[in-house]
Order: C-alpha cells, then structure tokens, then sequence
C-alpha cells in the first residue's frame, strides 16, 4: 500500500484539494506580484497593467541599498551571536535527561512564537529608565542614575538575537541530538580536555550542520519587520519596513512587488552561496 | 567541558531569555497607569481590563477567530497532502509539499505583499475571511511538517497486518493510520495556532486597518503611550503558549517532534 503508483483519477482526489488551495492562494499572489511589480505606476497611488522595467531601474537609490546592506549586516551579525551561542548551548541541553529536555524545549518553543510586537515591548522596557535594568545598576551602586538605553543599534540587536535564539536552538537540534556520544567519550578516553574536545571533535564534526542553521536563522532576522521600529532609530529601519511602507503608506505597490522580488533574489543568492561555502570546505577537509 | 562552565553558561542564557519576561510580568501588576519596575502597588485591573475594555476585547475575539479558523484550514490542506506523500512517493507530490514549506522560508514580508496583491486585486482587501485564509497558507508548514512525521513514524507492517486480515484502504486509514496520526494533527494545529496569534505583518498587510488583531493593537497603541494592559496581553500570551506547549511536551514525544531521534535508540 505505500510506496506504490497512484493508480486512475480517483486514486488523486485526495490531492486536489490542496493542490487547488495552494495554486489559488500561494501561486497565484506570487504570480500577481511578480506581475505588479512590471505595471507602471499612476501618480494618486493607482497603477495600470504594462510591462516595464521603470520600478527595477528606480530601486538603484542610495536609500535602498543602504537599507538592503545594513539588513543584511544585522541579519549576519546576529546569525553568528545566536549560532555561536545557541550551538554550545543546544549540546548542553541535548546531553540532559529526557525529561530536562522536555522542559527547556517548551521553554524555548514559548519564547519562540512570541510576538515581535510582545518581544520588542519587553527589550523596550528592560531597556527604559522607569522599569529598566539600569535601575538594577543604580541599586547595586555602579551607575548614578537610570538611563534609557533604547533606541538604539545595541538594543536592536538584542531584540533581534532574543527573538532568533530560541529558533537557532530548534534548527540545531536535531542534528546534535543525533551526535553520536562515543565521539567525545573517545576523544576524552585519548586525553583531549572537554573544552579541546568540544571545539575539535564536536565542531569539526558539525561544521555542515551550523552552516545550515546559519543560513537559516540568517534569512530568518531578515524579517524582522517591528523591532526595527521599536528598538531602532529610523536609519536602522530593514528592508522588511521599507517595502511595508512604499505599499501602504506610499501607496506605492509596483515598487513594494520589485522591491520585494530583488529582495528574494538576494537571500536566495546568499543562501545558495553559504551553501556552497560550506560544501567546499568539507571537501578540502577530506 | 568542565561542569561550574556549563552552570554558569546555561544560567546566564535562561537569565537572558527570562529577564524581559521577568520585566514585563512585574509591570503588568502596577496599580497606578504607570510602568515601573518593581511595580508600585499590586493589582490585577490591568488584566480585567483586557477582559472588559471593548478596545481590547474585539482584537482578543478577532485574534483567537483568526488563530482557530486558519489553523483548522491548514490542517485540512496538510492533511491530505501528507497521507498523499506517505502513501504514493510521486514527483509532483513532493513539489506540493516543497511549495507548502515555502512560505515559511522566505522573510515574511514577501509573502505578505504577496498576499496583498492577491486580496486587493479580486477584492476582498481588509476582510477577515482574507487573513485567515492567508494564515492558513502562511501557516500551512507547520501541521505539514509534523503530520509528515507521523506518517513517517507509522510501522509498515501494522498496515500490512491491517490489509491480510481483510481491510479496505478506507478502513485501514479509519481505524490504523488515523489514531496513530491524531497526536501529530494535534500539535501541527497547536504549533499553526500559537503562531498565528503572534502573527503581524501578514494580519497588518491584509487586513491591518479593519480588523484589528492583538499584535496589531499592541503595536498601534506602543505608538500612542505605554500602559500596562500591554505587558498583561504579552504575559497572557506567554502563559498561553506554555500552557499548550507544555501539555503536548506532557502527552506528546515533544523530542521527536522536533526531530530528535527516539530515546530508546540512543
């Protein structure tokens, strides 16, 4: 019964139907987009069907790439902190007893469907001068007085890897979860102190594995859309901001869809390219 | 690694991930309009609020119809399309399903304006019936992922035994495949819930101006002033996703789920 043919017409009805909801409702809109993103734009906000290339040529302003560059920026940066953080951390907890593990994963699954909006409004205030941490410093006696320490970059940033941390800790998870536990015992048995045998056998044996989670918590900061505008200054804005505003409040959307569209070819590019590092690499290593 | 290392590094990570929540939860106990930490006085109004204040009722009410109706139509598209996979491993099966993963990997806001497009090009711009079913779409990952899990985790041989002794496709799926698999739609529709309240950009691209959601009225009013109803929505918010979290961690393989290999096997 599995594994085999589908065999005449009706064998496929269960396919149909999401089939016909993913056509309508995902290939379709990508197709309109694409679409709009060629039409030509009326002034008033209203746009007419045409094929031209006007809102690619228009996105080549410094504004653009200046907020596609620094997405990018924020996007690796804290791609790294998470993986260099969340890596160590996610073997910690996968060596626990099952029933610690449980824990911490609900923990962090918790953490990890919080809101933006929710994230952005705890960093905010732990960040304020009336209810942040800066109080905490005032109390033990290392500061004069509180101080606000939002907006800001520093504050972005933790935001961001607040918010990507616990996603790092899932992307890696099963992998190390699948680390074989006589690695490290032999390497330890062969006199390698835990911290060498960490970086040397634990790393070096996961190196395809933090790649790819790097890619993937990497195209996920891309879209930060909110903290940007609760955490940052408006020069911190991402891409994510920009497009949301040239749709709605620019009533601009020929030039959201192409702004879009190059947006996803650049993290696809990049995608593919840390890909290709990472396979490179493990060739030169055999 | 050394163990007072791995102490101190696991506390300081569960320091970081708490303290904002630690922050938040004090706030929302302020007795007066203010946000200070540690609060001033002790008092629940601010959560009563949430329950009785109509600004804060309707987006609860359009949040959870929104989280429940598109969470219940993404599992009705995972459905099928996993047992379809599991049972025929065809090409274009597999293209649906890579197609169903999508959405979820590219940064949301090109899925989102792809879905503006769509909603005011036939029509339906800033009705709620759109952000469900753009949350569904959005969505759709999730109960897909772990449905395939669990067919995956289906013994062959049960199946087989199920059709020697004489049973139909139709009976094998009702009384064999069905049970072993509810677990997995259970937390596929949790996962897609949890996510789908906490959604923002996807509810403010299609409908954001006419049907409010929770985060969407967070962040209008973040805008406006502060005031503590906010730090008890997000308080709520965490205690509700533990709670669902924690009870499939509690009857579910929580591990596994997440794809780690079964214990007995380790």
């Amino acid at each position: 019964m599995i594994g085999e043919k589908p065999k005449g017409i009706g064998a496929h009805l269960p396919l149909a139907y999401p089939a016909l909801m993913l056509g309508i409702f995902f290939i379709i809109p990508f197709g309109i987009m694409v679409a709009i993103s060629f039409f030509h734009r009326q002034p008033g906000g209203f746009y007419i069907p045409g094929f031209e290339f006007t809102n690619y040529q228009n996105l080549y302003t410094v504004l653009f790439g200046r907020t596609l560059l620094f997405s990018l920026f924020v996007a690796g940066l804290s791609a790294a902190i998470c993986v260099s953080l969340g890596f160590p951390f996610t073997y910690f907890i996968t060596r626990m007893r099952r029933r610690a593990q449980v824990i911490w994963l609900v923990f962090l699954m918790s953490v990890l469907s919080l809101s933006e909006v929710i994230i952005g409004f705890a960093w905010s205030l732990i960040l304020s001068r009336t209810a942040g941490i800066s109080n905490l410093f005032v109390w033990l006696g290392l500061m004069e007085q509180p101080k606000a320490w939002y907006p800001g970059f520093a504050a972005l940033l933790f935001g961001i890897c607040y918010l990507a941390f616990p996603y790092t800790v899932l992307v890696l998870y099963p992998s190390l979860s699948r680390l074989d536990p006589a690695l490290p015992e032999a390497s330890q048995t062969l006199g390698a102190s835990p911290l060498r045998t960490f970086f040397t056998v634990i790393v070096g044996s996961m190196r395809n594995a933090m790649v790819a989670a790097f890619v993937m918590v990497f195209v996920f900061t891309l879209g930060v859309y909110l903290l940007p505008q609760i955490l940052g200054r408006p020069r911190h804005w991402t891409l994510s901001v920009l497009i949301t505003d040239q749709a709605i409040y620019q009533t601009n959307m020929p030039m959201a869809a192409s702004m879009a569209i190059f947006f996803m070819f650049v993290s696809l590019l990049l995608v593919a390219l840390t890909m290709a590092i990472g396979k490179g690499k493990k060739i030169e290593v055999k | 690694m050394s163990k007072t290392l791995r102490i101190i590094f696991l506390s300081l990570i569960l320091f970081l991930l708490c303290g904002p929540l630690i922050v938040v939860s004090g706030v929302s106990l302020n007795a007066k309009k203010r946000l200070f930490f540690p609060p001033e006085g002790i008092s629940l109004r601010w959560y009563a609020e949430l329950l009785t204040e109509s600004s804060w009722l309707i987006p609860v009410q359009n949040s959870l119809t929104i989280a429940f109706t598109s969470s219940f139509i993404a599992l009705s598209i995972a459905l099928p399309l996993a047992y379809f996979l599991w049972r025929y491993r065809v090409f274009y099966a597999r293209a649906l399903f890579t197609l169903g993963i999508s959405p979820f990997i590219l940064p949301p806001v090109i899925t989102a304006l792809g879905f503006l497009s769509f909603w005011v090009t036939i029509g339906f711009y800033g009705k709620m019936g759109a952000t469900m079913i753009s949350h569904a779409i959005f969505f759709v990952t999730l109960p897909l992922v772990t449905i395939s899990l669990g067919f995956e985790s289906i013994d062959p041989e049960i199946v087989e035994a199920a059709q020697t002794m004489g049973a139909d496709s139709r009976t094998v799926f009702k009384t064999v495949v069905f049970p072993m698999i509810r677990p997995y739609m259970i937390s596929g529709f949790a996962f897609a819930f949890v996510l789908s309240l906490n959604e923002y950009i996807v509810a403010y691209m299609v409908s954001g101006f006419t049907v409010e959601t929770l985060p969407i009225k967070i962040f209008n009013s973040l805008r406006y002033g502060y005031t503590p109803v906010m730090a008890s929505v997000a308080v709520v918010f965490v205690l509700l996703a533990v709670i669902i979290f924690g009870l499939i961690g509690h009857f579910g393989d929580l591990p596994k789920l997440l794809g780690a290999m079964n214990p007995e096997e380790k």
